[in-house]
C-alpha cells in the first residue's frame, strides 16, 4: 500500500511538474490557483481533519494574509518579509480567536469563526484608509526572488508550486513528529488524551492556530497571483468553499486538501457548458456524498483499494483461535 | 426619545422574527443534534412558494396556507428523511457539510428557477402609521410582533402543558430514558422538524414584506438565528427567544447611535462576549459532557 502511495504521488509530482509544457496561458493560471487553494485547504485540514474543529475563517485568514502582503509590498516591504509577516499575523489571530472559542466544547468554534469572517468582511469594506474599501486595493506586484522574476505565468506557476511544496513538506513533518501526534489524539479521543496527559486545549489552540497561518500564507501567494484584491473575494462563500474542499477531498488524509481544490478548480471550468446549474450539481454531489461517502475521494479510493487487497488475498487470522474446554 | 420608541419597537418586530427562527433552530438541536447551517434558506424559501401560490391564482391568505404545507412536505419530512437520517450514523460533522450544501442548493434553486432579482411581497397589514408618545409606528411592526408571539406562546402552551409537549421534552432531554418509558421517540424528532418548518414559514411571511423576497437572504436570516440562540442559550427554548430580542434591538440601537457601517459587527462582539463569560448562553444550562 504504501509503496503504491508513493509511486501515485510520485506520478502526481511529475505531472504537475510537466503541466506548464502543455497547458494555454490560462490553464497555468489555473495550476496556479490549485496550488493556492491547495495551500488554504491543507491549512484547514489541520484544524479539521487533525483536531476534529470546524472552522469556517479560513477564507478570512487568507484575506488577512492577503491584505497584509499587498498592504507591505505596496509600503515597499521586500516580498519575503511580507509573506513570513502574513504568517506570523494569521498564527496571532488565530491564537486570539481560537482561546475563547475552544474554552467551551460542541461546535462552538464554527460559530465563532463564523461571525470572524463576517467581521473581518466588514473591517475589509469599511475601513477605506487601509483597504481601499470595495474598490479594493489593485497593482500588487509579483515577487522577484533572488534576481529571479515571477511575473510570467510559467514562472509564478513555479513559484507557486514551491510553496506549496515547502509547506506541504513541513505539515508532513510536524504530523510525524509528537506534536502532530498529539493532534491525530485530540480527534480521535479527546478524553483519553486528557487522560494521557496531553494538554488538549492547547494542542486545539495550536492546530487552530498553525492552520490559521497556513491559510495566511496561501493569501500571501494569492495576492500576487491576481495581482488585485477586494472584499467579496474573502467573504463567508471563500470559507465554505475551502471546507467543502477539505470534506469531498477526505478530511484527516494528507492529500485530500489537494484533490478538494483540483475539484474545486477543474469543476467549474468542465461543467462550463451547464453555466449557472453548476453551483446547483455541485450541492447536490457533495449531499450524495455525504450521504454514502462522508471520507471523501481519499476516503472511497482507499476502501475501494482495501476490498481490492482483501480480495486477491484474504486476511489469515493471526492466531487460531484456541479450544478451550471447561 | 421618540426615535429610541421608534427603534425599539421595530427592532422587537424583527427581533421577534429571529426568535422564531432561533427556536427552530435549538429544537433541531436538542431532539436530534443536528445544527441546521440552511436555516436562512428555509426562511427565504417559503416565501417563494407563497408567491408561486398567488401567482397561480390563489388569494394571499391561501397562498400562506399553501406555503406552510408546501414547508411542511418539504423542508419537515423530505429534510428529515432524505438528508438528516442518512446523515445521523455518520455524525455531527457530515450533517453540518450536508447543510451547508443544502443551503446552496436551495439558494441556487431560487435564483436559477425563480428569479434572482429581489421580488416584492404582500405584507400582511395595511402600512398605517400610528402615534404615540410622538413616535411613529406602523401597523406593519406591531402585527409582525403579534403574530410572532402568538407563535411562540402556542408552541410554548405544547411544549409545557400538553402531553405530547412534555413528550418531545423528554425525548430532547434524555432520549434513551424517554424510549425506556414507552414514548415513541422517534416520531417525536420527527415533529420537531415539523415545527421547525412551521416556524420557519411563519417567519418567512413575516420577513418578506420588510427585507422583499430574494435568493440571497439566507446567510444574513441564518447568522442572525444561531447568534439569537446562541447568545440566549442553545439548549433552552426561552433562551433563544430572548437572544432573538436582544439582537434585532441591538441591531436597530446600534446601527443608529453607534455607526450604520458597522451595523453587522455588534451582534459578533456580543456573541463574542457571551462566549467568553457565560458560553452557555444567558438563560442556557450547562451541559455535562458526554463521553
Amino acid at each position: 500500500m504504501n509503496r503504491l502511495g508513493a509511486i501515485i504521488v510520485g506520478a502526481a509530482a511529475l505531472f504537475v511538474l510537466a503541466l506548464p509544457l502543455f497547458l494555454k496561458p490560462y490553464g497555468i493560471y489555473l495550476g496556479s490557483m490549485w496550488a493556492v487553494l491547495s495551500i488554504a485547504a491543507m491549512g484547514l485540514n489541520l484544524t479539521l481533519g487533525y483536531a476534529g474543529q470546524v472552522s469556517l475563517a479560513q477564507g478570512a485568514f487568507v484575506g488577512i494574509g492577503a491584505y497584509t502582503t499587498a498592504l507591505l509590498m505596496h509600503a515597499g516591504v521586500p516580498y519575503p518579509i511580507a509573506f513570513v509577516a502574513a504568517g506570523l499575523v494569521c498564527f496571532s489571530v488565530g491564537w486570539v480567536l481560537g482561546y475563547p472559542a475552544l474554552r467551551v466544547q460542541h461546535h462552538y468554534l464554527a460559530f465563532v469563526t463564523l461571525a470572524f469572517t463576517a467581521l473581518v468582511f466588514l473591517v475589509m469594506r469599511n475601513e477605506e484608509w487601509l483597504t481601499g474599501g470595495t474598490y479594493g486595493l489593485s497593482g500588487i506586484p509579483r515577487p522577484v526572488l533572488f534576481g529571479w522574476s515571477t511575473n510570467g505565468a510559467v514562472s509564478f506557476y513555479y513559484f507557486s508550486l514551491g510553496v506549496l511544496i515547502a509547506l506541504a513538506a513541513g505539515t508532513w513533518w510536524m504530523l510525524r513528529s509528537p506534536w502532530g501526534r498529539a493532534f491525530v489524539a485530540l480527534r480521535e479521543n479527546p478524553i483519553r488524551a486528557l487522560s494521557l496527559g496531553l494538554d488538549t486545549r492547547r494542542y486545539t489552540l495550536m492546530a487552530f492556530a498553525i492552520g490559521s497561518s497556513i491559510g495566511g500564507l496561501s493569501g500571501a501567494v494569492y495576492a500576487p497571483l491576481v495581482q488585485y484584491i477586494e472584499p467579496l473575494s474573502f467573504a463567508l462563500a471563500l470559507s465554505l468553499n475551502l471546507l467543502l474542499m477539505v470534506i469531498v477531498g477526505g478530511s484527516g488524509y494528507f492529500f485530500g486538501p489537494f484533490v478538494g481544490a483540483l475539484v474545486a478548480v477543474l469543476l467549474p471550468e468542465w461543467l462550463r457548458v451547464i453555466q449557472s446549474y453548476y453551483l446547483l450539481l455541485y450541492a447536490v454531489l457533495v449531499m450524495v456524498m455525504m450521504a454514502f461517502c462522508p471520507d471523501g475521494i481519499l476516503g472511497l479510493l482507499h476502501r475501494a483499494l482495501k476490498t481490492m487487497i482483501f480480495k486477491r488475498n484474504p486476511p489469515q487470522p493471526a492466531l487460531q483461535p484456541e479450544r478451550t474446554s471447561r | 426619545m421618540a426615535t429610541l420608541i421608534q427603534l425599539v419597537v421595530s427592532g422587537l418586530a424583527t427581533g421577534a422574527i429571529y426568535a422564531l427562527m432561533a427556536v427552530g433552530f435549538t429544537l433541531l438541536w436538542q431532539t436530534s443534534q443536528t445544527i441546521n447551517f440552511a436555516q436562512g434558506e428555509f426562511v427565504m424559501v417559503p416565501a417563494f412558494f407563497i408567491l408561486e401560490a398567488m401567482y397561480l391564482g390563489a388569494p394571499f391568505w391561501l397562498a400562506i396556507l399553501i406555503g406552510i404545507a408546501l414547508s411542511l412536505l418539504l423542508l419537515g419530512l423530505v429534510f428529515k428523511f432524505v438528508i438528516v437520517d442518512p446523515m445521523l450514523k455518520h455524525g455531527v460533522l457530515p450533517l453540518v457539510i450536508s447543510t451547508i450544501a443544502l443551503s446552496l442548493f436551495m439558494k441556487e434553486m431560487v435564483k436559477n428557477f425563480y428569479s434572482s432579482q429581489a421580488q416584492p411581497f404582500p405584507s400582511l397589514a395595511p402600512p398605517i402609521d400610528l402615534h404615540a408618545f410622538g413616535a411613529v409606528i406602523s401597523t406593519q411592526s406591531l402585527t409582525v410582533l403579534a403574530v410572532a408571539i402568538g407563535a411562540v406562546v402556542a408552541l410554548h402552551i405544547l411544549l409545557h402543558k400538553t402531553r405530547l409537549g412534555r413528550a418531545m421534552q423528554a425525548t430532547a432531554q434524555n432520549p434513551t430514558l424517554a424510549q425506556i418509558l414507552g414514548i415513541p421517540v422517534r416520531r417525536m424528532v420527527l415533529y420537531t422538524f415539523l415545527i421547525n418548518a412551521v416556524l420557519c414559514a411563519v417567519a418567512s411571511t413575516l420577513i418578506s414584506p420588510i427585507y422583499l423576497a430574494k435568493f440571497i437572504n439566507g446567510e444574513p436570516l441564518g447568522i442572525a438565528a444561531f447568534l439569537a440562540a446562541i447568545i440566549g442559550g442553545f439548549n433552552q427554548v426561552r433562551g433563544a427567544i430572548l437572544g432573538g430580542f436582544i439582537l434585532g434591538v441591538l441591531d436597530n440601537l446600534s446601527a443608529a447611535y453607534l455607526s450604520s457601517t458597522y451595523r453587522g459587527a455588534f451582534p459578533l462582539l456580543i456573541l463574542i462576549a457571551v462566549i467568553m463569560w457565560r458560553p452557555q448562553g444567558l438563560l442556557g444550562r450547562v451541559e455535562e459532557r458526554t463521553v
